[in-house]
């Protein structure tokens, strides 16, 4: 492991957090703006030019409201839940490279040196020296458990949602929880499912390895479109974005996990949502859209300092790419019921993932190119619109069973008929 | 009446082939859409830069009007104060001015007080007004610091029949003098 500075790590925690909150709030604003746009509207324009300054507004908003504790509530989980939630969003970022990272070095092998040569201990120390004399915009670089890390808080995110629709003691914020918590267990699956191919191939779970790797061989949306689908999809899932909003969709279910939640402690719910939406667009960029890789762009500048910081703008801008390209989703897509939610993730994403990852490892054990996958997915991205179109049948003619009326009998009546 | 199945049309749904049944491609059918929507002309009303134009038959503040010589129309008999569900008109009425009473005005409105915290807007007292002295403009933006600001007395309500009149937006219903369909005996009588 590379040298631990406590004080260069608490710098970049507090940048990193703070930089993090503050594209969250502009995320809130940039989703108003976007639905009001895609909606032939304006949307905030009030304060600030433009309604630049509304996230401020909005959160002095989120203090100033009164902070109400219903007196049914478990009152530590109520409050913990909150502070579950927003905890382990952040520390999800801990292992996410944010800018121009250097790939951790690999393990030395552990052999008997030759003499005059130096040993393993020798060796490691020189490579993890070389290794800390680089500067990398990760909290913890280095670490090889990396994504498993983002994976493993990820689900304990599902914390957050049970102690908040269980603590509020009402039936409905449980039963939210309870969709909820269901939706982020099954997405889990082909979120981990999709990405296992990248790993295969790269041989590690290191986001800076899986950056190094893709410099050289070419970005993996290349290589695994449906996979790149199939995460991006799940970690909507995930961040309860539309199209899987459940929770939010207080028209037809009466709120989710979060209804007894006020002022600031609601902010933390929402707040939750736009990390993870954050993290997920940094691990997208990172594992399928080559990190700060473009083109080589990023490589022109020789000065290190203004090439370090030319490579942050791009792995940011794509993340914020990422971001923009969710709310564009949410515009278009209408918001799933919960079987259809649930048949999507357990019928479709799993087993694509599982061909997938399959394919992967095919070729990985016979050597072909990697070209060889770009093929696979489109085949089986085919395959299951194939599949679905055989299944189902057409809309006119579908193979579901619909009940014939009888002919002679008015339409519309067709209970006081029988 | 329930409709025969005669007079129904079945409308066939497109059907969908393979392409669309991918969704993708369906998807960014849909995102192309609404990306269109994204840079298409916006619709909505501005409203504090730009002022709505209300439906001519829009419930918004009162006004007293006045008659041809510029007096209060208002004859003080009541009726709104009766009509209005949420007792929000208060009136005191007076014996009329002399010269008043040459032209056959026996009362008039002393004062004449609506808490427009209160009203409900359904438009009863225009109704009931048997002279179409009180009637509701289309004025919308209603707004003030204090309740003691929203209580409009006489000179304020009167004040709205000039700012109206004048602006165009709320000509005067009904013909100066003239009485309304609400003031007409019953046919047959």
């Amino acid at each position: 492991m590379p040298t631990f500075d406590p004080y260069y790590t608490a710098i970049l925690i507090v940048g990193l957090v703070g930089g993090v909150l503050g594209v969250c709030g502009y995320l809130t604003l940039g989703e108003r703006k976007i639905s009001a746009w895609m909606q032939d509207r304006i949307g905030p324009n009030r304060v600030g030019p433009g309604g630049l300054l509304q996230p401020l507004a909005d959160g002095g908003k989120f203090f100033l409201k009164e902070e109400v504790v219903p007196d049914h509530v478990d009152k530590v989980f109520y409050l913990l839940a909150p502070a579950v939630a927003v905890g382990t969003a952040l520390m999800a970022l801990a292992v996410v490279p944010f800018g121009a990272t250097t790939p951790a070095p690999d393990p030395v092998p552990l052999v008997a040196p030759a003499p005059g040569r130096p040993s393993p201990v020798e060796t490691f120390g020189a490579q993890q020296a070389e290794y800390a004399s680089h500067f990398n915009f990760v909290l913890a670089p280095g670490l090889d458990i990396g994504v498993l890390y983002i994976f493993a808080l990820g689900s304990l995110a599902v914390y957050g949602v049970i102690l908040a629709g269980w603590s509020a003691n009402n039936k409905y914020s449980l039963l939210g929880s309870l969709r909820s918590s269901a939706q982020i267990v099954s997405y889990e699956i082909p979120l981990g499912m999709s990405v296992l191919g990248v790993f295969i191939v790269v041989g590690s779970l290191n986001p800076e390895k899986i950056i190094a790797w893709q410099l050289s061989h070419g970005w993996f949306l290349l290589f695994q479109p449906l996979a790149l689908l199939l995460f991006m999809t799940s970690t909507y899932a995930e961040s309860s974005r539309l199209p899987f909003d459940l929770p939010e969709a207080e028209q037809e279910l009466v709120g989710g996990y979060h209804t007894e939640y006020s002022s600031l402690k609601l902010g933390l719910m929402l707040l939750t949502e736009y990390v993870h939406l954050v993290t997920a667009s940094f691990m997208l960029s990172v594992l399928f859209l080559g990190g700060w890789n473009l083109f080589g762009l990023e490589s022109l500048v020789t000065d290190p300092v203004l090439g370090a910081v030319l490579k942050l703008l791009v792995l940011c801008t794509k993340m914020v790419g990422l971001c923009v390209f969710a709310q564009f989703v949410r515009w278009t897509i209408p918001r799933f019921r919960f079987d259809q939610l649930m048949n999507l993730a357990w019928k479709v994403m799993i087993p694509l993932a599982l061909l997938n990852l399959v394919a992967v490892i095919f070729v990985k054990q016979f050597g072909a190119g990697l070209v060889v996958l770009t093929g696979v997915n489109a085949l089986l991205f085919f395959g299951a619109g194939l599949m679905s179109a055989r299944a189902s049948g057409t809309v006119t003619n579908p193979k579901r069973p619909v009940a014939k009326q009888p002919p002679g009998l008015p339409a519309g009546v067709t209970y006081a008929a029988r | 009446m329930p409709i025969a199945e005669s007079e129904v049309e079945w409308v066939e749904e497109a059907r969908l082939g393979l392409w669309e049944q991918l969704y993708i491609p369906a998807l960014l059918d849909g995102l192309k859409t609404t990306l269109g929507h994204m840079v298409s002309r916006k619709i909505t009303e501005q409203y504090p830069e730009q002022e709505p134009k209300m439906p001519a038959n829009y419930r918004g503040v009162h006004r007293l009007n006045r008659d041809a010589a510029g007096r209060v129309k208002c004859v003080a008999c009541y009726m709104c104060a009766t009509a209005c569900p949420a007792h929000c008109i208060d009136i005191v009425a007076a014996p009329a001015p002399a010269e008043w009473q040459r032209d056959g005005r026996e009362k008039y409105p002393e004062t004449f007080v609506i808490d427009e915290l209160r009203c409900i807007y359904c438009g009863m007292c225009e109704e009931a007004c048997p002279v179409d002295a009180i009637e509701l403009t289309t004025l919308c933006d209603l707004t003030g610091l204090s309740r003691e600001q929203m209580v409009f007395d006489k000179e304020k309500l009167l004040s709205v029949f000039d700012a109206t009149t004048k602006a165009g937006t709320d000509p005067v219903r009904t013909q100066a003098g003239r009485l309304s369909v609400a003031s007409e005996a019953p046919p047959g009588q």
